[in-house]
């Protein structure tokens, strides 16, 4: 390979010279709101935050204004502005991973995956007992729901778009409808219906119909969007290929929607598996490990967390802490195998 | 006043269409003294593709009146007209592909080797398989690759092949893509150019062994070189079966064409102004509305 005599200068890469202004305005910055909140009563973290915020639009808006126009200074305040809008929105959700990994992990072992709390009590120590009952619960009624409301949900939303039935305007209103049920109603009506009515007793598969009432409305609303975007060209080319509008979704719609199907599948065991209100009403809560979903109380993380929370002893918050940790792991471990099982494969056109 | 021209229009157009109908047979002799390809034609003599007094609405608004045309097998027919004239809903009307549009009508007869393709009890499934469509935007199916997209037809209605490979190799040829993609079969069909693209859409049609093929404005994306590749693999194709191709593109339609027909709407509904063969209509044009359209002086 031979060297190429010229090399990449613009508009990259400016030098620190050229900086200058932006490096002056940062430490005017830093020392104005410094200086601010040293004088003025504007005072704590609130105040800081404030300070800087109302400095750094300041600066940035004069040193444009300087140096070109007016123009560049609104354009110097919006930056500011959505620099400042995109930390609100991840400081929320970054202090609130730090705080769960701070509380939680130092009870974090081998062990507790392998011990259920059956023979220990509430004020035992962590290397007692463990949340295997509840990860195992939480596995089952998750599963269930998904397998009862995927079908459900996609076949809704095939409905919508793809058969485009007389009854789609209406099948899309209860769809809407639906996902605004409040999840203890959700629970208050498997409580009601498959187990005062019916007869039943507290066990798995009542909590996975609850939360597969949560999760239709969220799969199938999502997968509609989705496969709203798949061009009809190609449902047109199958068509013209002689294929019947069963064959057609199946191998070309289905497929090409397949990212974007998964998608809503996450969305949906995002919206239901740290649910704790339907589950109280159905799964009855249990202390010992039950591998039955038919049969039997049961336990689940979320209901393990809200116990172990209400008992108050320093050991049963550290378990409730453990419990969020571990939720938040599964959950975790769940989006990946999922992203990597849904990706697409191929040029996107 | 304007309905009376109307009238007399139409009543004009009928003539003309009498005059210029010709049969598949007074067709076929007229191709073959031009291009020696018999044996192959006589077999799939039967199956040419006719249209008889289309009239097609969408709801109560009237897009094509009294439309009536004849395509040979081992033909190619050219659509031409400005925007507008009705040309793709025709086309579209010819495997039925129209009634997907939920407010569409029809009446009037399409028939395959002499059966309504729209009759009682006619499976729409096998009448597609019959008559292949290539759209006007190539569209390869994403999710498969270059082989799968090429035998999707088989899969998709569920034919049985004894050999796949021979089945690809022979499609792709035909279309003209062979050599280009031999070597990456297992390549997405994304990955192609736009021409190439088009070319796969081509083969992926022919592989379900159509007696006609539907082209909407195949061209109309593309570049000048994958235009013509794609006119060469239409001349090619036209030895064995019947070709339909809409294009707004009047020397494309001199080129590849045998038999032209001319589609205007004045507002209201379009009507077939002229129909015959290719050299007729662009040289010697019976009305003075295709020569203005064919010499560019509208449309």
């Amino acid at each position: 390979m031979s060297t190429l005599a010229v090399k990449p200068t613009k508009p990259w890469r400016p030098k620190v010279r050229n900086l200058a202004p932006e490096i002056f305005g940062a430490f005017f910055t830093a020392f104005a709101t410094l200086a601010i909140v040293a004088i003025t009563p504007l005072k704590g973290r609130l105040g800081f935050s404030f300070a800087l915020i109302a400095m750094a639009v300041f600066t940035s808006a004069t040193i444009s204004w300087l140096r070109r126009d007016r123009k560049a200074a609104l354009n110097s305040v919006s930056t500011v502005f959505v620099y400042v809008a995109a930390a609100f929105v991840i400081i929320p959700l970054s202090s609130l991973l730090f705080e769960i990994v701070r509380k939680g992990i130092g009870g974090l072992s081998w062990g507790i995956f392998t011990r259920d709390m059956s023979l220990a009590s509430a004020d035992s120590p962590l290397t007692e007992g463990g949340l295997l009952h509840a990860v195992v619960g939480t596995l089952y009624v998750v599963a269930l729901a998904t397998i009862i409301s995927t079908p459900i949900g996609f076949l809704a939303s095939l409905y919508i778009v793809e058969v485009k039935g007389r009854f789609a305007a209406l099948v899309r209103f209860f769809v809407q409808a639906m996902s605004g049920i409040p999840s203890i109603v959700a629970g208050l009506f498997i409580y009601a219906v498959w187990m005062i009515g019916l007869g039943n007793s507290y066990n798995v598969m009542a909590g996975a119909g609850a939360l597969a009432i949560l999760m239709i409305p969220t799969v199938a609303r999502t997968s509609e969007e989705v496969l709203k975007l798949i061009p009809n060209d190609l449902r047109e080319a199958g068509l013209a290929l002689g294929a019947t509008q069963w064959r057609t979704i199946a191998m070309i719609i289905l497929p090409a929607a397949k990212s974007g199907l998964v998608t809503s599948v996450i969305l949906g065991i995002a919206r239901v598996a740290g649910e704790t209100a339907p589950l109280l009403l159905t799964i009855g809560g249990a202390d010992a490990l039950n591998l039955n979903p038919f049969e039997g109380n049961s336990s689940a993380l979320p209901f393990y967390v809200w116990k172990n929370y209400s008992l108050g002893n320093p050991e049963s918050i550290q378990r409730a802490w453990l419990g969020v940790i571990v939720l938040m792991m599964m959950v975790f471990i769940f989006f990946s195998l999922a992203r990597y099982f849904g990706r697409t494969k191929g040029a996107r056109r | 006043m304007t309905q009376e021209i109307g009238d007399s229009e139409r009543k004009d157009m009928k003539t003309q269409t009498r005059e210029t109908r010709v049969t598949p047979s007074s067709l076929a002799s007229v191709a073959s003294q031009s291009q020696p390809r018999s044996t192959e034609r006589e077999i799939i003599e039967g199956m040419g593709l006719e249209a008889r007094n289309i009239y097609a609405w969408f709801g109560k608004k009237l897009v094509l009146e009294d439309i009536s045309m004849d395509f040979a097998p081992g033909t190619v027919t050219a659509l031409i007209g400005p925007s507008g004239c009705g040309k793709s809903t025709f086309i579209r009307i010819l495997n039925r592909m129209h009634e997907f549009i939920p407010t569409a009508a029809l009446a009037g007869d399409v028939l395959l080797g002499g059966k309504d393709i729209y009759g009682a009890g006619v499976d729409v499934t096998k009448i597609r398989l019959k008559i292949g469509m290539v759209f006007q935007k190539p569209n390869p199916f994403p999710s498969m690759t270059i082989r799968e997209n090429v035998l999707s037809g088989i899969k998709l209605a569920q034919l049985k092949v004894d050999n796949q490979e021979e089945l690809l190799q022979n499609c792709l040829v035909r279309a003209g893509l062979w050599d280009e993609v031999k070597d990456r079969l297992d390549e997405y069909g994304g990955a192609l150019s736009g021409g190439q693209q088009q070319r796969l859409c081509i083969a992926r049609s022919l592989a379900v062994n159509p007696k006609a093929l539907l082209m909407d404005e195949p061209c109309s994306a593309l570049d000048p070189g994958s235009t013509l590749r794609i006119e060469e693999t239409i001349r090619e194709l036209s030895e064995s079966i019947s070709i339909v191709i809409v294009t707004h593109n009047m020397q494309q339609a001199a080129r590849v064409s045998d038999y032209t027909g001319f589609l205007l709407s004045d507002g209201g509904p379009g009507k077939l102004i002229e129909f015959g063969s290719t050299s007729e209509i662009f040289s010697n044009p019976k009305d003075k509305r295709t020569l203005d359209y064919v010499t560019g002086r509208f449309g």
